[in-house]
């Protein structure tokens, strides 16, 4: 197997990040002023990096699609960020943090990199406490944790249900204060449509403005993608609808290798699909594990009525109810990880059980937490949660139960990087969601925002330095050169394409077909005729798209549509690359399910054997199947053993 | 849920091709849509209608579509994210509405909000109140321990209260002053009641206020509108909390 370069450093897991700093390469602050850097994506990861980067005394241009870089999807993010801050001397600690996370990722994550997420995890806390984030407070004044999925001890840190905004803001502020002081420049409602390769490195962007729809390009001496997930693959999903993979996938195109693309998260708790009207899902946290228990009818009559609407939940007695997360893994209950909490929904549902008019919802329900420590002090924890389900579903959760499913929520896979961070592309860095790197087959609960954070605040900014040292006599980058020259050409001929086709189809009904195939066969479960069933058929649809989409209004305006076309059309090649990907790892871990590979129980059963590797796939060209590289996972320090949460 | 179905809907929506032509109302029929549906659910379907009959679609801002990220804008039947309470315009459904109604949509209508195209205004202006002194100004690192500053429960929420802010600005398009009173003073209460924020929170007053004026918002008037519009229930009692950090530093000048 060929050699893949990871730059992970040598010696003892827990030295390893500090050994790795001091062997890194610094930049003098007069040189920083010199040295240019582009960052894509203004969430967590994004805003956290530009501001950082921006403070140190780079010249950072930041680029994002919204009007704000208050807007991007981090922003949705409810339940919390984990800390190894052992606050409640519940016996946690880096290790059991990283313990955790590999253990929950289905040990298809790197330990180096997981490791040094859960060293900087308590620096997080700290720094965001610093920016004036209102974190939940004990009366004592300290600050206060709850217990999320997958783990024992009580490590997350929260500000009520909206975590992610004020961490978002806090990034945010960060920002304004480094755009107020210059050395940020933003651009908002841009679109990067190409990344510029130039004499090997990574030296621009190609963007579209989407107001004026003018093609520009950027120059510097590095890029960082911090654009998110791809979850949008699927047309439903828990991502705003604006959220794309469409910058990562460009990457891919120009060589940047593609890390596990069929890792995507399956969120067990969202609002149900209502009706083929709907255009996204609403996640709930996960946080309301805490305190409900999910269950369906033990009685298929019951659910058969329950799905005809002749009964209510509430008619249903205590005996005959069904509490099988508690039946099939008593220690961890309620609170198992997603991947499994998901499958155990579906195998109820497809058994027959599932409630809701489709049959396909289980119950979260409040009652017993309620009983337990009355009303207020669930309307403290979920108030606006519960408000937020009221407004979507016309039900009361005081009173009936809520209705749950399954839903796609976050890609663990994404752009593959080194331990620095860094593409196999030199100078374009990829961080946050849109890596691969910390979360392995599976995301525990409030990980994300940790790991966004992580790379923004106190990874990227020293191993950035260690590249761009060897920048220092590059001098600003021409964006009239021929490499950009071209590249806007080809954005330009695209985008004309696009527009030109004039067929009899919109946008929306090829993103619903890609769905219905990425739901159907590369959703919850797999297999290898369904895998290869969706390829054939996004390949034909394809081809479709190009023949017979309809974009209306004009190239040089803001023009939603076109936005949607382009990103649609990556979307359907990511979608034959993900089943491809899946076909390729016939094994189960985390949330990607092979239907020939399980345990007697259903559970998922890995084969370490022959899958100990993260995939990373080659773009070879548009007309060529791409190539899959392997880097062998090492684990030198945990074990690899069944995931059990029985 | 039994799923009701509307037969029949009239949406009289703001047609404005650029910034600078004229806008015009126009009016399009949409039939089936369920009550399940959310407002701009609705939206898409006329959308994808519109596009198929070979007119220009509606353009609209909106992305989370979980009433948080404050992208989405729309002034609906004379309302701020339409007729409901404590919403944003996506959390909007389709049971608010009758068989047969005219629900009327307009774009956030304030001097300091151009509009950009149909529904989409241009609100760079909130961007630039925030950059004047929307933060504490600390760099990444050398912090001390998020506990060794207790705060107390009382204060930490009262400032989750304000920091609930989305930066819509249902309150500026609400006000018949177009003021922003209540999105600056969401920012500055949040901080000022914490003691990471006390110590800029006379200058963070004074920047924002000033750069508020600036930008050509509306005065305060106190007429509360803008708190009953608020989809995050912000409300005014921070505004009195910001008049007083405003005096406190022009006192102190």
């Amino acid at each position: 197997m060929s050699k893949i370069e990871n730059k992970i450093p040598q010696g003892p897991l827990a030295e390893k990040w500090s050994k790795h700093k001091s062997d890194i390469k610094v930049v003098s602050p007069a040189n920083k002023r010199k040295l240019d850097v582009i960052v894509v994506g203004t969430g967590l990861a994004g805003a956290s990096a530009a501001a950082s980067l921006g403070e140190l005394g780079y010249n950072v241009q930041a680029f994002c699609y919204q009007d704000s870089p208050r807007r991007a999807h981090s922003i949705a993010a409810q339940g919390g960020i984990n800390a190894a801050k052992n606050y409640q001397n519940d016996n946690d600690s880096v290790y059991r943090l990283f313990y955790d996370t590999i253990k929950g990722g289905d040990y298809r994550s790197r330990e180096a990199n997981v490791y040094r997420l859960a060293e900087v995890s308590p620096l997080i806390i700290d720094q965001c406490v610093a920016q004036g984030v209102p974190f939940a407070r004990e009366y004592g004044g300290t600050l206060a944790n709850r217990s999320f999925g997958g783990v024992l001890v009580s490590r997350t840190f929260y500000a009520r249900g909206q975590t992610g905004q004020q961490l978002l803001l806090g990034a945010y502020s960060a920002l304004n204060r480094q755009i107020a002081k210059g050395s940020v420049k933003m651009y908002t409602r841009h679109e990067m449509l190409d990344v510029v390769v130039k004499d090997g490195k990574a030296q621009g962007i190609v963007t579209r403005n989407m107001v004026t729809g003018e093609v520009k390009s950027y120059g510097a001496h590095a890029v960082v993608v911090a654009t998110g997930g791809y979850g949008n693959v699927f047309f439903l999903s828990t991502n705003a609808m604006g959220c794309n993979g469409s910058a990562a996938w460009q990457c891919y195109k120009k060589g940047a290798w593609f890390g596990n693309p069929c890792f995507v998260q399956i969120h067990p708790t969202c609002i149900p699909v209502h009706g083929d009207q709907q255009s996204k899902l609403t996640l709930m946290s996960e946080s309301l594990r805490n305190d409900g228990r999910v269950w369906v009818p033990k009685k298929k009559e019951d659910a058969e009525k329950l799905q005809k609407g002749e009964i209510g939940p509430n008619d249903i007695p205590e005996e005959d109810r069904d509490f099988y997360l508690e039946r099939r893994y008593p220690s961890y209950g309620n609170l198992v990880p997603r991947d499994v909490a998901s499958r155990a929904a579906k195998e109820r549902c497809d058994a027959g059980f599932g409630v809701n008019n489709t049959g396909k919802a289980v119950y979260l329900d409040f009652k017993y937490s309620i009983e337990r420590l009355g009303v207020d002090v669930i309307k403290a924890r979920y108030g606006n949660l519960f408000q937020m389900y009221e407004k979507i579903t016309d039900t009361d959760p005081y009173k009936e139960p809520m209705m749950i499913y399954p839903a796609i929520h976050y890609s663990m896979g994404g752009l593959w990087v080194d331990y620095n961070l860094m593409t196999n592309i030199p100078g374009l860095y990829a961080i946050g969601e849109a890596n691969f790197s910390d979360h392995g087959a599976n995301r525990l609960g409030a990980s994300a925002l940790m790991q966004g954070l992580a790379d923004g605040y106190f990874v990227l900014p020293y191993t950035i330095g260690d590249y761009l040292a060897n920048e220092i006599m590059t001098p600003k980058v021409d964006t009239n050169a021929p490499e950009f020259k071209e590249a806007e050409k080809a954005v330009t001929g695209r985008l004309e394409k696009l527009f030109n086709i004039k067929g009899s189809k919109t946008v929306d009904y090829f993103h619903k077909q890609l769905g219905h195939y990425m739901w159907d066969y590369v959703g919850m479960s797999r297999n290898a005729e369904g895998l290869k069933k969706a390829i054939d058929g996004i390949k034909k649809l394809k081809e479709e798209f190009w023949k017979d989409v309809l974009v209306p209004g004009e190239l040089n305006n803001l023009n939603p549509e076109l936005e949607k076309a382009g990103r649609v059309a990556d979307a359907i090649e990511m979608g034959i690359l993900m089943a491809q990907d899946a076909l390729d790892r016939n094994e189960s871990c985390g949330g990607h399910f092979r239907d020939e590979s399980a345990t007697e129980e259903g559970e998922a059963k890995r084969d370490d054997k022959n899958f100990t590797y993260v995939s990373c796939w080659e773009h070879k060209g548009d007309d060529k199947d791409p190539v899959l590289n392997k880097e062998d996972l090492v684990f030198e320090n945990v074990e690899l053993t069944q995931r059990s949460y029985k | 849920m039994a799923d009701i179905i509307l037969k029949k809907l009239y949406i009289k929506v703001w047609r404005q091709n650029s910034p600078k032509e004229k806008g015009r109302f126009e009016t399009y029929e949409i039939e089936n849509i369920s009550q399940g549906s959310s407002f701009l659910e609705m939206l898409d379907i006329l959308n994808d209608k519109l596009i198929l009959e070979g007119i220009d679609p509606i353009a609209f801002d909106h992305d989370c579509r979980e009433g948080i990220c404050g992208m989405c804008s729309l002034y609906i039947n004379g309302r701020a994210h339409g007729p409901d309470r404590e919403i944003t315009t996506c959390q909007l459904h389709m049971r608010k509405f009758n068989e047969g109604d005219t629900i009327t949509i307009e774009p956030w209508r304030a001097g300091a909000f151009p509009v950009i195209k149909d529904l989409i205004v241009d609100r760079t202006a909130f961007e630039k109140i925030q950059q004047a002194g929307g933060f504490v100004s600390v760099n990444t690192g050398g912090i001390p321990d998020g506990n060794a500053i207790p705060i107390g429960q009382d204060d930490a929420e009262e400032a989750m209260d304000a920091a609930a802010c989305i930066g819509c600005g249902a309150c500026v398009a609400t006000c018949k002053n177009s003021s922003a009173m209540l999105f600056v003073a969401a920012k500055v209460s949040q901080l000022a009641k914490l003691p990471q924020g006390k110590v800029e929170a006379k200058r963070r007053a004074r920047n924002m206020v000033a750069k508020m004026d600036e930008l050509g918002f509306g005065g305060c008037t106190n007429t509360g509108a803008c708190e009953l519009e608020c989809p995050k229930s912000i409300s005014i009692s921070h505004i009195a909390r910001l008049n007083r950090e405003y005096l406190a530093a022009k006192f102190s000048e």
